[in-house]
């Protein structure tokens, strides 16, 4: 059994920031690991010390991702692939139909059982990526998943899938699929001093696209972002001026005249 | 190529408010090109669920029989289908959790580029999309460069239609490859019950990741504890496992309707704003002002919650 992890390095803006032309100006950027990926990974990892399973991952992402992607690897993810290449560092927008193309490409590589993706990147927040990729890969899929138990024999997975109003659905999804992984499906873990140890000399390859047998056209998007800006503070909150102690006195104040509390 | 099609949503038994907010949505994208709008409602009792939707603007509204839930290969296959019969130009689906199941899916299929969770839409020679990023700190504007588009909205950020219409309801057989369907919804389970209903109470103090570290707890458990509160959370506290399920505020927890909202640390991510939006007064500490929670708030105190919090507890005792 092989399990294949898309994971992705996001950008998170800091809470005082710039626009830059189309995007937030890069010094107010902080890169890491996507949170959904996270759990994705661990859920894999935990498939991995139930039984027998190789769990790789794969991430189109620049040299800089190789950080976040050993992180991974020292969580106990085997192997890594990174694809990127000058055609894709020239493009502005991957659209998740792109990436499930390229990462299409990589499947057909790799042949794994069972995807696992996150349920969207906290940056851009499309929560396609997943779906799209098994409608390319003609594999199953479940989207929003949280809650997993694979049974290899029968050649299904058992999910939970995280429905509005705290209401979720049972649902039997058959194998090959691609499952995207809600947060709080388990608890991602600590890397440890010998799996940071370890990463180091697990594989990580770079792929590019002529190497997964794409070429630029793959890139061709119809999608294009124009502008992004801040968009206006609706706030009309009264706000409470002073020290800490004051604001609580003012707030306090406020608690009683609204009757829930005493006094 | 000037049509809408907007396929409804619906669940155990009846439709969900966005299906309502789709005809809105839909009615506006239709009118930019004087086209009309389509509504399709697959599974369950299409036929009731028609005449709830049979509302002004809509054009045609199509049933069809799919079995009692949703089930996205069914929905894949019969949206696809009914897409190629109307050939419209916008198809127009729901963000929410089983839209994510299958929007993508369609939009694949048809070879149709899709872009999710639009708050706003302009379809008027070019289409443009309006959506957030980076956690809702900016909005970006999407050009779509095709004659035929997908976009999915955003619950509750169109108005939901209410005026009765009279569009015509005809039956839509679709061709369903039972073949092609490899997964079975087999039950639906409520996870969010227990001893606590923080739908019922009228003072929540409310925390989300401001707070760090589990061992900050205990500074809020004083606080409730002094105002005879009633404790909740936003989505991260229980995926951290700090606190049940049945403390969660917000899309995929309760939502609530309290007479003052304490949101301590809470961002207001939109998923959350889903749950609480609707209380009487909402107060927010936070150390960011831009915070989305700003957005809602009558009173806040820009200021950090671990120098604030303790000095409340003094002041109410």
């Amino acid at each position: 059994m092989k399990i294949l992890v898309t994971v992705k390095e996001v950008a998170e803006a800091e809470d005082d920031f710039e626009i830059d032309g189309l995007d937030i100006d890069d010094r107010y950027l902080e890169y890491d690991l996507n949170e959904w990926d996270e759990y994705a990974i661990e859920e894999a990892v935990q498939i991995k010390e139930d039984g027998e399973c190789d769990v790789v991952s794969v991430t189109i992402g620049p040299e800089r991702a190789e950080e976040t992607i050993r992180m991974a690897l020292a969580k106990g993810v085997d192997r890594a692939i990174r694809v990127w290449d000058d055609d894709i560092a020239a493009t502005d927008t991957l659209d998740p139909a792109t990436k499930a193309d390229v990462l299409a490409a990589v499947v057909a590589e790799e042949d794994p059982d069972l995807v696992l993706t996150g349920v969207q990147a906290g940056d851009d927040s499309f929560g396609a990526t997943g779906v799209a990729l098994a409608e390319t890969i003609g594999f199953e899929w479940g989207a929003v998943v949280n809650a997993l138990d694979l049974d290899a024999d029968a050649g299904v997975g058992n999910v939970h899938r995280e429905l509005e109003g705290g209401i979720e659905e049972l649902t039997e999804i058959q194998l090959p699929a691609v499952l995207t992984i809600q947060t709080g499906i388990n608890e991602p873990r600590y890397a440890s001093l010998r799996g940071i140890r370890q990463a180091q000399s697990k594989p990580l390859d770079v792929s590019t696209l002529s190497d997964l047998g794409l070429d630029a056209e793959a890139l061709e998007s119809p999608l294009r972002r124009t502008a992004m800006y801040e968009p206006e503070s609706e706030s009309d909150a009264v706000v409470f001026e002073g020290s800490p102690e004051e604001t609580a006195v003012e707030l306090a104040d406020l608690l009683r005249d609204a009757g829930v509390v005493e006094g | 190529m000037s049509d809408v099609l907007a396929v409804a949503e619906h669940r155990q038994g009846e439709l969900r408010d966005v299906s309502f907010e789709l005809v809105t949505a839909g009615r506006q994208i239709a009118d930019q090109q004087g086209g009309e709008l389509h509504l399709a409602v697959i599974g369950g009792d299409a036929e009731t669920f028609a005449t709830e939707l049979n509302l002004d603007g809509v054009s045609v509204i199509h049933t069809v029989d799919a079995g009692e839930e949703f089930n996205h290969d069914v929905y894949t296959q019969v949206t696809e289908q009914l897409f190629e019969e109307l050939q419209p130009g916008t198809l127009l689906l729901p963000n929410s959790v089983n839209g994510l199941d299958y929007a993508p899916a369609v939009a694949s299929r048809l070879d149709v580029p899709l872009v999710t969770d639009a708050i706003g839409i302009e379809r008027d020679g070019e289409t443009e999309v309006t959506r957030e990023m980076y956690g809702s700190k900016v909005e970006t504007t999407i050009e779509i460069d095709s004659d035929a588009v997908a976009v999915s909205i955003r619950p509750a950020e169109w108005a939901a239609a209410e005026a009765a219409g009279d569009a015509d309801v005809q039956a839509f057989d679709a061709d369903i490859d039972e073949s092609a369907v490899g997964s079975t919804v087999t039950g639906f389970e409520e996870v969010a019950g227990g001893d606590v209903d923080i739908s019922e109470a009228e003072f929540l103090v409310s925390i989300g990741r401001g707070i760090e570290e589990e061992d900050n707890l205990p500074l809020i458990e004083d606080l409730v504890e002094a105002t005879d509160a009633t404790l909740s959370s936003s989505r991260p506290i229980v995926d951290n496992g700090w606190l049940p399920k049945n403390r969660q505020v917000g899309q995929s927890g309760k939502v609530v309707t309290p007479d003052v909202y304490l949101a301590i640390g809470i961002s207001g991510a939109v998923q959350h704003v889903a749950g609480m939006k609707g209380s009487d007064t909402i107060v927010a500490i936070n150390t960011d002002p831009n915070a989305p929670i700003m957005d809602l708030a009558d009173y806040a105190i820009v200021d950090d919650l671990f120098d604030v919090v303790p000095q409340l507890i003094d002041a109410l005792e």
